[in-house]
């Protein structure tokens, strides 16, 4: 039967531009979030961004995890970057990620590999929607160990070959590119390559425990430009998290931007968990001045991600400040708060590792680093943290520690 | 990860004459300025940008062809070829798939 | 064409497309 009703009229629908545009303004929830599930950790890598190793005692419980995840995926956020710490110390590690996959949000977890066995290996292999990403800072034993603590590269390794021989089919390796590292790009691929996985490659910042060894670590002008470089040219097929669009500006005017979105998604399309419920902006940005909310006192997670004060702050228009006379913002849009933040630059400047060299000026000037409260490292003593202690036993990890003051791992056992 | 499922499939002639639905590992998410697609197989997130497209999409299932789901919203000959486009490029990301 | 052409047509074209694609992985602040 014909209708008698006109089919409707559509004026040509207004244009909505780049997604870029809408996502600075903020979606009414995230695309996907980084959700530390613990702060304990068998390592004690230098660059730590959560300064973990210490479980804390007022970490999450199983149910309130679950909670977690049923308003997830209520509010459709279509995926979880589960990290820490080191995320499969927690006993019920498993039924999380089954009751995410179960719930429409799918899963990445972020590991050092210490609990990839074989069986393990297994489990993931025949399991959908989950994928690993193992966490390596060298393509060899010397460089990687130097940064991530005597042993951990034939871990990581290990977790490789297990996942590979097992018939996992492209887990990620993630390396975080530091002055050491950088001339050993083609051997991650190689790396990468022989083990049927995808590498990816992230910024370092000077988050956490890298606020320590950030000046040292941090890759130099020179090897800035041959990162880019390196992208440009090797780059297809290598996953970067968006982490370089800081670099953008090596392209020259009017093209070179990396692909990726080239926007901060910190408190926008993004955000973290942390182990005891806290929601900060970004995982590099623990620290109360990007304290968004707490899940168990703010109402839950929806609530902080659509009421934060500092949420709502970062969904406005940011202004340019001292970079809005240069030819490259339009590409990278002032550089990473967190990078700004924990080198005690201004927030309104540019980035410390602005490739025009304006960072380095500010750099060079008075500055005070902060440091934050958030901190579960192992050793208080800030100048031993340089070099990585060696792997903890996993088996001293799994009980909880009686009190907050309990450095020793051991106790209570 | 087991093998997505969507990769081993040849991506499908794009026939706006021929039934088309939303890949089912897809999930759509509504906001203001038109959806979010994600396909939870390949990984691949894809932006809708008007609520027209979204309608058109999401009905693809209910209408014997693509051409039939464009007239129901009032896109007609004149206007279709940009939502032609969009879902050609929806069709090779497999976000749609034949039905 | 110089390049700044290249890019700004390139941009424009995104704007007018009813589509666009990203990589899951490709947004900052997820580790």
């Amino acid at each position: 039967m014909t209708s008698l009703l006109e089919p409707p009229v559509t004026s040509a629908p207004p244009k909505v531009g780049r997604l870029v545009d809408q996502f600075e303004k903020g979606l009414d929830a995230p695309i996907c979030l980084t959700w530390e599930l613990t702060y304990a950790c068998n390592l004690s890598c230098v660059h730590c961004l959560s300064s973990s190793g210490k479980r804390d005692p007022r970490e999450l419980s199983t149910e309130q995890c679950k909670a977690i995840i049923d308003e997830l995926q209520r509010m459709q956020v279509f995926y979880v970057n589960i990290g820490g710490g080191e995320p499969t110390v927690r006993s019920d590690f498993w039924e999380l990620v089954d009751y995410a996959t179960e719930h429409q949000v799918g899963v990445k977890f972020s590991t050092n590999g210490v609990r990839i066995d074989k069986k393990v290996a297994a489990r993931l292999a025949a399991s959908d929607y989950v994928d690993v990403q193992i966490s390596l800072d060298g393509a060899t034993a010397e460089v990687n160990d130097a940064v991530r603590g005597p042993g951990s590269f034939a871990m990581a390794v290990r977790a490789l070959e297990n996942l590979s021989e097992a018939g996992f089919r492209d887990a990620k390796i993630s390396v975080v590119v530091t002055r050491e590292n950088v001339d050993q790009l083609d051997e991650f691929k190689a790396l990468a390559d022989k083990y049927g996985a995808t590498l990816r490659i992230t910024r370092l910042r000077p988050s956490g425990r890298a606020v320590d060894v950030w000046d040292d670590l941090h890759p130099t002008h020179e090897q800035q430009r041959q990162l880019y470089d390196w992208l440009v040219a090797h780059g297809e097929g290598v996953l970067t998290g968006d982490s370089f669009f800081h670099l953008s500006a090596f392209g020259g005017e009017g093209g070179g931007s990396l692909p990726g979105l080239n926007l901060c998604g910190a408190g926008r399309v993004v955000c973290l968990i942390d182990p005891v419920g806290d929601v900060y902006a970004c995982p590099f940005a623990i620290h109360d001045n990007f304290h968004a909310g707490n899940i168990l006192t703010d109402g839950g997670f929806a609530s902080v991600w659509k009421n934060s004060e500092l949420f709502r702050q970062l969904r406005e228009p940011q202004s340019a400040g001292a970079c809005s006379s240069c030819n490259f913002f339009d590409a990278c849009r002032g550089g990473c708060m967190a990078a700004k933040f924990f080198t005690g630059l201004p927030m309104d400047g540019p980035d410390p590792e602005c490739v025009q060299g304006y960072g380095q000026s500010a750099l060079e000037g008075e500055r005070t680093v902060p440091q934050s409260s958030v901190d579960h490292s192992r050793t208080g003593k800030r100048a031993e943290r340089r070099t990585p202690q060696a792997p903890v036993p996993l088996t001293l990890l799994t009980k909880p520690p009686a009190k907050f003051c309990d450095e020793n791992p051991l106790a209570g056992l | 990860m087991t093998a997505p499922g969507a990769t081993a499939v040849a991506t499908a002639q794009f026939d706006p004459g021929a039934t088309w639905r939303l890949h089912p590992q897809v999930a759509l998410r509504p906001e203001p300025f038109g959806a979010l697609l994600y396909h939870f197989g390949t990984r691949k997130l894809s932006f809708l940008k008007n609520t027209v497209i979204v309608a058109v999409v999401r009905s693809l299932g209910e209408h014997d062809s693509v051409r039939d789901a464009l007239r129901a919203h009032g896109i007609d000959e004149n206007a279709e070829r940009p939502y032609l486009h969009a879902l050609r490029t929806l069709a090779d990301s497999h976000m749609i798939v034949p039905a | 064409m110089s390049d700044r052409d290249n890019a700004v047509i390139e941009s424009e074209l995104i704007e007018e497309s009813l589509v666009e694609e990203v990589s899951i992985d490709g947004m900052c602040g997820v580790y």
